[in-house]
């Protein structure tokens, strides 16, 4: 029982990782992209489209992907060439990615995809009773999304991008005067957060559910966002995060399966009480220490060189 | 060196002719010419918003300058960026801080560099740094967060991180501001060090003292304008002045009248408390202060200095031990209830603690003060009150600014500092704690903020004076005690003999 709780709350929580972890990447150069939910829902129908239409997963991925970056282009294009709002800008793109996916989808409503995500089952790791049956059969996207909050996590703390990404966000003006193309890094670190996103989507309506419906993200996004501010802009504390959420929204189901009888609009409701509290508790953290100090100073401020 | 600059032309490595730069309502360099020898120390002098910080930040890339033209090595040069000014080997250190505070020392000062692999081992950036370090003589942790720094640690680390990169030519803006004075000479040698390497230094300066210590030539600027360039031999320290303030100045060793100490004010007994570094850095400190006294702290940045203004002011919990205002008990109470008491605080961060930047210079001049009914009823502000009020205190305490509804941070650092001590004067305190009150300003500003304080004191206020600056310090205290390391080490009189002594405190010898 447990065991599949657990199991489901890893194949719940892994858009969820894959969309935090791009708003983090996002964030840490100083942009808040709230575009996560829009880019998402892009994301989910292009993957799901082209899969359709060529039967191939891997190309249907790859335009996830880069459907959802080009259009957190547009945001970098207002919010750092232009430097609009960035709350207004990407609200706008939330707005629109869900409008514009709505729009194009209307067609492939009901229409089953060919081929699906099979489970791999990792050599003697998966034979490890219990815990192989919860980590280690899972399908590509699930390991593909832990090894890639890894990869941040290293490129964060072990290379120059790192830093350069941290300057950027943190005291813009320090890079800048440190050599640092601030436009440049602002501009990447958004389309590989868009990336990302989209790889979340697409892995909803290619993986998790697997089919299209309009509002198929339903709000996954903005609890994207929330766990940015619980993992404090770390990828590390990003896979906790996403996975205590996934276990919640794995519970929800669960308990309409046993016929529980509590309204299910009462359930759905419980990822979003929790993230509630969990933004309470990690203000709360917040308040001593070093913590505070993990929020990009120079968040949703726009850079423009003095005189 | 002289030799090697018969390699161009003119003679001049660097050659700026007729820069000329304005601002929205200043016009800030107006057609000026510099020129640098190369290997030479070149002091820029001026008062403050002589135009001194835009010449060299247009000679960095950080501004375009509106019409004029950079020759380097005889060509025609434009910067677009610090970064093409950093392929000339042209690299520039900030008066204000520019660290990214989330990030190690070491890691500051390697960013951007190209010596850096794209996966970097920290251990050996931390080595590199260290050595470095020990190398130009100023100390720093490699490893250490930048925001659990002081601000004197923190320039040390803008220095550091300019003289990482392979640098022809450096430019210092106030580079001693916050130094001590010990860590000043071994800066100065490291300069001289550098230019016998042919290396070329500028460095921004309104401290006569170091023009004629260290410098080859001179430029001096006033109001956006050449004034003239003197090699230092042939020059002195009253033609400076004459030429830097426009007008002769008496050079007396003047002190000010200091007033007589009347009753106990301030009685501070065995206060501890914990600094941000999260490791006690108040350990048990004793003082008192008589009204009509200005008392003097002195230390080395980071000794504890800003956690005892924040103590007293109510900004930082006190662990353990008392504070007692005019015979009452103030640990710990809430800033509002302190300054209520009649306890003003003037912060070391002007911009950021003092003033309010993107508030006009009116509602800075309210900001303790608007909720109090001359100012308004319960709900609406009275703005006819309010602007009779500012244009009052601008005009008394002489705050340069084209309106009251301009935003502060547009004003000068020492305007802003005018603007800090009118609000705070005008409340008419019983106390008055200043951090730093002059840092980085022009004699004649100095000059107005010390006769400001020396005019309180006459009516029985009473002053805490923490100040890196000792020559301040003898001006206007008649009592020193230093801190060093979160403790009193030692209290004295207020004289130029004692200074053997006292600097041997500010190192830790009692």
């Amino acid at each position: 029982m447990l065991e599949l709780l657990l199991y489901s709350a890893i194949v719940a929580g892994t858009p969820l990782l894959y969309a935090t972890l791009g708003e983090i990447i996002t964030e840490r150069s100083g942009v808040l992209n709230l575009g996560v939910e829009g880019m998402m829902t892009v994301g989910a129908f292009a993957g799901f489209a082209i899969t359709v239409i060529t039967g191939n997963l891997f190309l249907g991925l790859i335009s996830a992907g880069i459907s959802a970056g080009l259009l957190s282009l547009v945001h970098a294009l207002m919010c750092v060439t232009l430097r609009a709002n960035q709350i207004v800008s990407g609200l706008g793109l939330t707005i629109f990615g869900i409008g514009l996916s709505s729009y194009l989808g209307k067609s492939l409503v009901g229409v089953p995809v060919q081929v699906t995500f099979e489970k791999i089952e990792i050599p003697y790791l998966s034979e490890i009773p219990w815990i192989g049956a919860i980590l280690f059969q899972h399908n590509f996207l699930v390991y593909f999304a832990i090894i890639t909050s890894i990869g941040v996590y290293l490129i964060f703390n072990k290379t120059k991008t790192g830093i350069s990404l941290k300057a950027v966000g943190d005291n813009p003006a320090a890079a800048d005067m440190a050599g640092i193309n601030v436009f440049f890094v602002r501009y990447m670190a958004i389309f590989f957060g868009g990336i990302l996103c989209g790889l979340g989507g697409a892995y909803i309506s290619l993986a998790y559910t697997p089919f299209w419906t309009d509002m198929i993200i339903s709000g996954r996004g903005w609890i994207a966002i929330a766990l940015v501010i619980f993992s404090a802009w770390d990828p590390r504390l990003a896979i906790v995060g996403a996975f205590l959420f996934g276990c919640v929204d794995a519970l929800a189901t669960r308990f309409q399966v046993m016929g529980i009888n509590i309204s299910p609009y009462f359930l759905r409701m419980l990822p979003y009480i929790f993230t509630i509290v969990i933004m309470i508790l990690s203000t709360k953290k917040s308040m001593i220490g070093k913590k505070a100090l993990s929020v990009p100073a120079a968040l949703t401020l726009p850079y423009h060189r003095e005189g | 060196m002289r030799g090697e600059s018969q390699l161009y032309e003119s003679g001049f490595l660097i050659d700026m002719r007729s820069i000329t730069k304005s601002f929205p309502s200043v016009l800030a360099n107006d057609k000026i010419c510099f020129t640098c020898i190369k290997g030479e120390i070149h002091a820029l002098l001026g008062e403050n918003g002589a135009g001194k910080s835009v010449l060299m930040k247009v000679l960095s890339g950080i501004y375009k300058p509106d019409s004029g033209k950079i020759l380097y090595e005889d060509k025609l040069v434009t910067f677009n960026s610090p970064r093409q000014a950093l392929e000339y080997g042209i690299g520039m250190v900030h008066q204000e801080l520019r660290l990214v505070e989330t990030l190690t020392v070491a890691e500051n000062i390697v960013l951007g560099s190209k010596m850096l692999g794209f996966i970097y081992n920290k251990k050996k950036i931390e080595l590199e740094v260290e050595q470095l370090s020990s190398d130009v003589g100023l100390q720093v942790d490699p490893g250490v967060a930048v925001w659990r720094l002081s601000v004197g640690e923190k320039q040390r680390v803008e220095i550091l991180k300019v003289l990482y990169r392979e640098i022809k030519f450096l430019i210092l803006d106030e580079p001693t501001m916050l130094l001590t004075p010990q860590e000043t000479n071994q800066l100065f040698d490291h300069l001289k060090k550098l230019t016998s390497r042919g290396c070329t230094v500028v460095f921004i300066t309104h401290k006569l003292e170091e023009v004629m210590k260290v410098a080859d030539r001179v430029t001096v600027l006033r109001q956006g304008n050449n004034v003239s360039t003197r090699n230092v031999g042939d020059t002195n320290k009253r033609e400076l002045a004459g030429l830097m303030m426009g007008r002769k100045m008496s050079f007396s060793e003047s002190k000010f009248d200091k007033c007589q100490a009347g009753k106990v004010l301030l009685e501070i007994s065995d206060i501890h408390a914990t600094g941000d570094q999260k490791r006690s850095s108040l350990k048990g400190i004793s003082f008192s202060l008589a009204c009509g006294e200005i008392l003097g702290v002195a230390g080395v940045a980071g000794n504890g200095q800003r956690e005892l203004a924040e103590s007293i002011s109510g900004l930082r919990l006190v662990n353990s031990g008392n504070i007692y205002f005019q015979g009452k008990d103030i640990t710990n109470l809430h800033p509002r209830r302190i300054i209520d008491a009649g306890i003003s605080y003037i912060p070391e961060d002007r911009i950021g603690m003092g003033v309010v930047p993107d508030l006009s210079v009116a509602d800075n001049l309210i900001l303790k003060d608007y909720f109090y009914s001359r100012f308004g009823s319960r709900l609406i502000l009275n703005k006819a009150a309010i602007d009779c009020h500012c244009d009052e205190l601008i005009k008394g305490f002489l705050i340069k600014t084209p309106h009251r509804n301009i935003p502060a941070k547009l004003l000068s650092g020492g305007n802003i500092q005018r603007l800090i001590l009118a609000r705070e004067i005008s409340r008419n305190p019983k106390l008055i704690v200043a951090v730093n009150p002059t840092r980085g300003l022009d004699i004649g500003a100095i000059e107005a903020i010390h006769k400001m304080f020396l005019k309180q004191i006459s009516t029985g206020v009473g002053i805490i004076v923490i100040s890196e600056d000792l020559d301040e310090l003898f001006d206007i205290s008649s009592r020193l005690i230093v801190l060093y390391e979160g403790k009193v080490l030692g209290t004295f009189d207020s004289d130029r003999k004692m200074i053997e002594d006292i600097g041997l405190a500010m190192g830790g010898v009692n």
